[in-house]
């Protein structure tokens, strides 16, 4: 069996989000230093805030500024930081309740080693030395030994008041950039590897479905009409039928082919539903339904570069009427 | 036992526009769901359970909405189901929620979808480059052009029929304070004379990207008792789907879609629709599809649509409008359009459509679909409760 094809796949966007007011006001609060929460309809203070009430969902606008230091309620060691993640070191997940908060914050706390860190212990947040409004504003937590907000020393249980904050600041963040990123090992799998390799030796082969008897070009090594395993291969083409088409008047931004061009379906002959290609070598406005061509291939390309005329007469619509 | 009648007593939607930069994604659902309950007078005490859907992942980057906005809407302590059927979806999400209510499991149910077409972009959704695989060639119109040309040379219908269908549908949207495109000065000439992006699609026959949320409130025949305003009843739902591509696909006319309708018409004891039904609200991102889907839906005979369209049977004053909002190609957050057509044809039977009310509309269609043609959801309304 011949071997089946594997590549990585990326994809990767930079999503844009709008925050709303009280996002906008606790980012926009991280770029100058002040951690706000918000009070909910029982009296507690939610850090980070939210938008709205988790108990009664009401709107929650009620601001407050909590201090910068707090207590580790829980965390996990993080040995082996990757990509993307606030330290290059090893380094501790830590909920983080705030000075003045009833909710914990996650972020990563900054310590030499899991022996260092423990439940309880008091933290404060690092920042960043260049803002923007985002939670990356604060840089990480790290161990705190200075005198909590009354002016006690150590971890003794700190009362301090949140303070009221109108979350008005000059020149507010209202949008942040969420990049999302995931990593595949993508495999077409052993019905498409094997049309693939032949593609290399520029022969297109699909797989016959033993029930309905319809052969699949790309194959995918079953038939979704009749839901049965498809095995037996046969070649297909390379002439065929243009079954249907569009002008492509504009240029897609990835696509490097000139306009006008014609978009087509291409029934092969033998293949029981048409694929996708480009016609060339004839006037983009002589393409007609029906139209017989053949693909032209170019040195590296993995696909034909496109069809074009074969020069034999038109196929009659009811040859090809049901691979539209 | 029979099934509980199931009614819509709520509807809300936000002014659907290009980018909405003044909230968050949680602002915008939950300014659709407040309007819902206000329009059924009620509060989020109320609600029994929260159904949910939106458009793919890719499209806007969301991945688990069911977390993220459990708290805006109200859902702590409740059930909270998301549903997910390309762009379909907004029907299906209604119809989950629906079949909650009739089965007896819920009494009262918010269902809501929405998308934020300015956070993100969906045409990168739709083509993420696969290794191996040959990438799209032809952009977001390339898709659906040859379709439409396939439909031309079935039908034998005039190349003019896809203008006559967004100068409509563009008109429509004037009278629907919610409709994304306000196009006051549109004329016909203008959008025959729009840019031919994928030949046959102009570009004033493509929808546009809109960022949009809608929310209904069904209930029971108890919750329908106590609606302030006139309810609308669901008379018959159905979904079907289909592979995207397979050996027989008709791409014109899907199977699935034909089904679906089919299903609908059984429930609510519809014999002909031409005539018992009296006005559609469809899910048409290109304007020729209107066409398709009237013979799809079984509205006309097959390659008869477009006669219906050219003699003026859909328009707003005709003998079965289509598309009374202005459709999808005058508003389109794809994750709520399927949705959105459903409310519309509620909206229609209780006689709260405003400006674009079709008189005497007793028995509305809602259609949606998506996914290439895969997923098909569609709901049939009516200003009575079924027969039972
Ligand atoms: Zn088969």
């Amino acid at each position: 069996m011949p071997e089946v094809l594997k590549a990585p796949l990326v994809v990767e966007f930079p999503f844009t989000r709008s925050l709303g007011p009280v996002q906008s006001a606790f980012l926009t609060g991280l770029r100058e230093r002040v951690v706000l929460g918000v009070r909910t309809g029982d009296g507690r203070v939610l850090v980070p805030p939210m938008e709205y009430d988790p108990v009664t969902a009401e709107d929650l606008r009620d601001l407050v500024e909590v201090a910068p230091t707090g207590t580790v309620t829980t965390w996990a060691w993080n040995p082996a930081p990757r990509r993307g993640q606030p330290l290059a070191t090893p380094f501790a997940w830590a909920l983080v309740r705030l000075d003045g908060a009833d909710t914990a914050l996650l972020h990563a706390l900054d310590a030499p080693g899991p022996d260092a860190v423990r439940t309880g212990m008091r933290v404060r947040v690092r920042w960043a030395a260049e803002r923007t409004g985002a939670i990356t504003d604060i840089a990480c937590f790290e161990p705190y030994a200075g005198p909590d907000l009354d002016g006690r020393e150590g971890p003794a249980a700190v009362t301090s008041e949140p303070r009221p904050h109108d979350g008005q600041f000059a020149d507010p963040v209202t949008g942040i950039v969420a990049e999302a990123r995931l990593d595949y090992v993508y495999s077409p799998g052993r019905a498409q590897s094997a049309h693939i390799h032949a593609l290399a030796d520029r022969r297109t082969v699909g797989e016959r479905c033993p029930e309905c008897h319809k052969v699949y070009v790309p194959p995918r090594g079953a038939c979704p009409t009749c839901g049965v395993a498809t095995t037996e291969q046969v070649e297909v083409g390379p002439r065929g039928t243009v079954t249907t088409y569009c002008i492509v008047n504009i240029k897609a931004k990835n696509l490097d082919i000139e306009v006008p061009y014609v978009y087509a379906h291409i029934a092969l002959d033998g293949a029981g539903l048409a694929l996708h290609g480009r016609i060339g070598g004839i006037p983009y406005d002589q393409v007609r339904m029906g139209l017989r061509v053949e693909p032209v291939w170019t040195d590296d390309a993995r696909f034909p570069d496109h069809y074009r005329p074969t020069g034999e007469p038109d196929a009659d619509y009811d040859t090809f009427k049901e691979l539209l | 036992m029979s099934k509980e009648p199931v009614a819509v007593v709520g509807i809300g939607q936000t002014k659907h526009v290009a980018a909405r930069r003044d909230v968050s994604i949680a602002g915008l659902v939950r300014e659709a769901a407040r309007r819902a309950l206000n329009d059924a007078e009620l509060t989020y005490a109320n609600i029994d359970a929260v159904v949910i859907g939106k458009a793919p992942d890719f499209f806007e980057g969301v991945m688990m909405p069911e977390l993220y906005l459990a708290d805006a809407l109200g859902a702590v302590g409740k059930p909270m189901l998301r549903v997910h059927t390309a762009g379909s979806v907004g029907g299906s999400t209604a119809l989950v929620a629906a079949n909650l209510v009739a089965a007896r499991v819920h009494g009262t149910v918010l269902t809501l979808a929405f998308e934020k077409q300015s956070e993100s972009n969906a045409m990168w959704g739709l083509s993420l480059p696969i290794p191996f695989q040959q990438p799209l060639l032809a952009g977001a119109g390339g898709f659906f052009a040859p379709h439409v040309r396939a439909y031309m040379r079935r039908s034998g219908a005039p190349d003019t029929v896809g203008s006559l269908v967004a100068y409509k549908d563009r008109r429509n949207a004037l009278k629907n304070p919610y409709a994304h495109l306000h196009e006051h000065d549109i004329t016909l000439e203008k959008v025959q004379a729009s840019p031919m992006l994928w030949d046959p699609i102009r570009y004033s026959e493509t929808c546009p990207s809109s960022d949009g949320a809608c929310a209904m409130v069904l209930t029971d025949r108890a919750g329908a008792a106590r609606s302030p305003r006139p309810p609308a009843w669901m008379l018959g739902g159905a979904m079907r789907s289909e592979p995207t591509l397979f050996a027989g696909k008709d791409f014109v006319s899907p199977q699935a879609g034909k089904d679906c309708a089919a299903d609908v018409y059984r429930q609510a004891r519809i014999a002909d629709p031409r005539r018992e039904i009296d006005a559609v609200e469809m899910y048409v991102p290109f304007s020729w599809y209107e066409p398709m889907w009237l013979e799809n839906l079984g509205f006309a005979a097959e390659g008869e649509g477009w006669k219906l369209t050219e003699s003026g049977v859909t328009e707003l004053d005709g003998e079965l409008p289509v598309n009374m909002s202005g459709g999808v190609l005058s508003t389109n957050p794809i994750g709520a359009s399927g949705m959105i057509r459903f409310a519309e044809a509620a909206l229609q039977v209780r006689g709260q459509a405003g400006e674009h009310q079709v008189p005497d509309a007793h028995r509305v269609l809602g259609h949606a679909y998506g996914g290439g043609s895969q997923f098909f959801s569609m709901w049939l309304v009516g200003d009575r409760p079924p027969q039972t």
